[in-house]
């Protein structure tokens, strides 16, 4: 232990703490932001400095460990002059248009600005100009709103381990850009939207559809259907101040039928149907010695890794298209007959938690004749934004229910939003289609929380199932390397490429609290856990569906229509110079 | 023509980054896009970085150079001898920015902070001669000298290599 004084206060701190740490443990803020917490500090912005008595210069507090009888002032007016001016300086070389910014009100350089009063502009001179980058279909980059904070760059580079961007340049021309400051559609970005969730600024966001929705719900021959994810309902709360981790479907569901959506569906009921799919897929390829493992296929950031990355590997991934193309899928084949409407004129609408799906709703191969099986992708925040602009009110929305067919859901769909909950729903079925009788233990702990890779042994009659869960995308590649060499060991892998699953989507709410995850987590659990049925082959309206259209699971039509391709996209490289 | 290179190297070792990147540059006069990826490749490090690298030092071009290079010279002295002028007067002609290259490959322009010939300041260098107490007046005239001179012998370049 280590005892350190802070403004007057004694703190026991532990040896190796930062000072910023020591400081938040007795309730002394500290402001910061290029500062991530659990990624090594850069201590690259300097709003975090604090006096050291006996030392110079104002230190960083988020790179400078305590040490026993050191002195600390984290308010002095020296400490104050010097954050003021940080914030002046970055202001300057900073697009000054909040009012017309995406961000406004949710962007930590406006906070700090009126945290600090900065009243006037004491300093002029050249600012950054670069262009705008909207080559990709789910992010925008905006390199001049960048304050270089480098949040992005550690978050591709050390959690998700994907490293499409980083610094270049230097000096006043530096800029986190691709590889020769190409479009993002090129580089090795798998588009999951991690950087927008902790850039402090626009300069990383969501290419937004909302136009394009509200086009198709002002067109009266358009038959606009609305689907939400399974994540979308256990964050959505948080935009309007609801606590972390409140299930909110009700309230969601009347805000979707207010803003005139005709039907508004529940992606779980195509996740239930995903996971009969896949569960027969999985059995199949045990029986007859097909590739195994099997990977699942629902994270359209994981498909796209996998092509642009290990395209060796692309025949051990299910074949299943994701939750929300099905649904898509279904609605403009059997569910557009049965209702007698064109299918031409069905406008499809996913709610999601994530970036990625606004591309992969544009693969060419996730379409039935020529028509998107999905149309437009909205992230939660889109939704959130089409909310205000329609004079919802959240807060004051009564409960709603989803609309039948295709809204009925298991307790297993909505675990799906969270690292885990694919591979428990898939078990929970494949355990009853393998040995005829239903699993006990519904909650499977081993494969819950938040590790990085997570493993369980299932026997299933004399057929001991290894399934492991990859959490985040960053900890894949040792799975991969072993399924490469042949070492595998296990049967069925999950893989969600955002850290916690779908929750902590790149189109979730934007805020840096912590237990997000945590607490996201266990809504979803909650949600499952209150479910009369829990089981995805106990789904009545799945149940209709294979009777009266797909037959049964892995038929030829489900094939048709529930399954998809998946097509090599490593870089190829001109090898004779 | 630089596999030879990753020889001396052991793979998976960042530190052997920046000699890589030099021993390639002593190859092809610049860094090619292709070299580059692999580069990073046998260092084991995503492309980005390999570029920012690459981005972050002068001594390193991601472009060939062109048949001339001009050398202008912006250190104190040639600053106050107005040497910002003759600078945007090159760049003028040439349709170029300083460090740029033109479409022809005829010229570089590159800017220095000292040549170490302050009495006959602004001066510029087009490869090894030296202009000193130049106006703007004269650029035209210096241009015009280099753009007759013989084209020497193709270097081969490899076509994806665009504009940075």
């Amino acid at each position: 232990m280590v005892q350190l004084t802070i403004n007057n206060i004694k703190v026991n701190a532990e040896e190796g703490m930062t000072i910023l740490e020591a400081a938040k443990s007795v309730g002394i803020h500290i402001p910061t932001l290029c500062h991530l917490k659990g990624l090594a500090p850069t201590g690259a912005c300097r709003i975090c400095v604090v006096e050291v008595q006996g030392q110079r210069n104002l230190t960083p507090s988020c790179a400078f460990p305590v040490f026993d009888g050191m002195v600390v002032e984290t308010n002095s007016p020296r400490v104050r002059k010097a954050r003021k001016t940080i914030v002046e300086l970055l202001i300057e070389n900073h697009p000054q248009d909040c009012l017309i910014c995406v961000r406004n009100k949710n962007c930590e350089l406006q906070n700090l600005s009126e945290k600090y009063s900065v009243r006037e502009h004491r300093y002029v001179g050249a600012s950054r100009n670069h262009a705008l980058d909207i080559s990709s279909a789910s992010l925008e980059r905006d390199p001049a709103k960048c304050i270089l904070c480098g949040r992005c760059v550690r978050v591709c580079h050390e959690v998700q381990k994907v490293g499409a961007i980083d610094f270049t340049n230097r000096g006043f021309s530096s800029i986190v850009t691709t590889p020769y400051n190409k479009g993002i559609n090129v580089s090795d970005c798998i588009l999951c939207g991690q950087c927008i969730l902790v850039c402090p600024t626009a300069a990383l966001r969501e290419k937004g559809s909302l136009k394009e929705v509200v086009n198709a719900l002002n067109d009266k021959n358009k038959f606009t259907i609305v689907q939400v994810a399974p994540a979308v309902r256990a964050t959505l709360g948080e935009e309007y101040n609801i606590p972390l981790g409140t299930d909110v479907t009700g309230q969601m569901v009347t805000g979707l039928k207010r803003l005139g959506f005709k039907k508004v569906f529940d992606t779980n009921f195509a996740a239930d149907l995903t996971i009969m799919e896949e569960a027969t897929e999985l059995i199949h390829r045990v029986q007859n010695g097909g590739k195994l493992p099997m990977f699942t296929s629902c994270c359209p950031g994981w498909i796209k890794y996998a092509e642009q990355n290990r395209p060796e590997i692309l025949e051990h991934l299910s074949t299943c298209k994701s939750p929300h193309e099905m649904e898509g899928a279904v609605l403009k084949t059997y569910y557009a007959k049965k209702m007698g409407i064109n299918p031409k004129d069905v406008f499809v609408v996913s709610i999601m938690p994530c970036t990625v799906k606004k591309y992969e709703s544009n693969r060419n191969e996730l379409s039935e004749e020529n028509m998107a099986d999905v149309d437009a992708v909205l992230t939660t925040r889109e939704l959130v934004r089409f909310f205000k602009i329609a004079g919802i009110e959240f807060g004051d929305l009564p409960e709603g229910y989803f609309d039948n067919p295709l809204g009925e859901s298991t307790g297993a769909a909505a675990i799906f939003g969270t690292s885990g909950g694919v591979m428990e729903a898939a078990l929970r079925t494949a355990y009853f289609k393998l040995s005829g009788k239903e699993l006990e233990n519904l909650e499977l702990e081993a494969i819950r929380g938040e590790d990085g890779v997570k493993e369980a042994t299932i026997p299933i009659g004399d057929l001991n199932v290894n399934v492991a869960v990859v959490n985040g995308i960053g900890n894949v590649k040792r799975i991969l390397d072993e399924v490469q060499n042949g070492t595998s060991k296990y049967h069925f892998i999950e893989v969600m490429t955002c850290p916690g699953g779908c929750i902590n989507g790149g189109g979730q709410p934007i805020h840096q609290q912590t237990e997000k995850i945590q607490k996201r987590m266990k809504a979803l659990y909650q949600i499952d856990n209150k479910m009369k049925l829990r089981r995805s082959h106990e789904n009545e309206s799945v149940k209709i569906l294979y009777k009266e259209f797909l037959v049964e699971p892995n038929s030829h039509k489900a094939h048709e229509i529930l399954h998809t391709e998946y097509f090599d996209r490593k870089k190829v490289i001109s090898k004779d110079l | 023509m630089h596999t030879h290179i990753f020889e001396n190297y052991e793979p998976n070792d960042k530190s052997s980054l920046i000699p890589l990147l030099q021993e390639v540059q002593s190859v092809y006069g610049y860094l090619p896009e292709s070299a580059l990826q692999e580069v990073a490749d046998f260092v084991g490090m995503p492309l980005s970085r390999v570029y920012g690298v690459a981005t972050f030092y002068n001594q390193f071009r991601l472009a060939p150079l062109g048949e001339n290079i001009i050398r202008v010279c912006r250190g104190t002295a040639c600053h106050v001898k107005n040497s910002a002028n003759i600078l945007l007067a090159l760049e003028n002609a040439l349709n170029i920015k300083a460090g740029g290259t033109t479409r022809d490959r005829k010229f570089t322009i590159e800017v220095v902070n000292c040549i170490g010939a302050c009495s006959i300041a602004p001066v510029m260098t087009v490869n090894d001669e030296y202009y000193g107490r130049i106006t703007v007046k004269d650029i035209p005239n210096i241009v015009k000298k280099y753009s007759k001179a013989p084209k020497p012998k193709e270097v081969s370049i490899t076509p994806e290599v665009g504009l940075v």
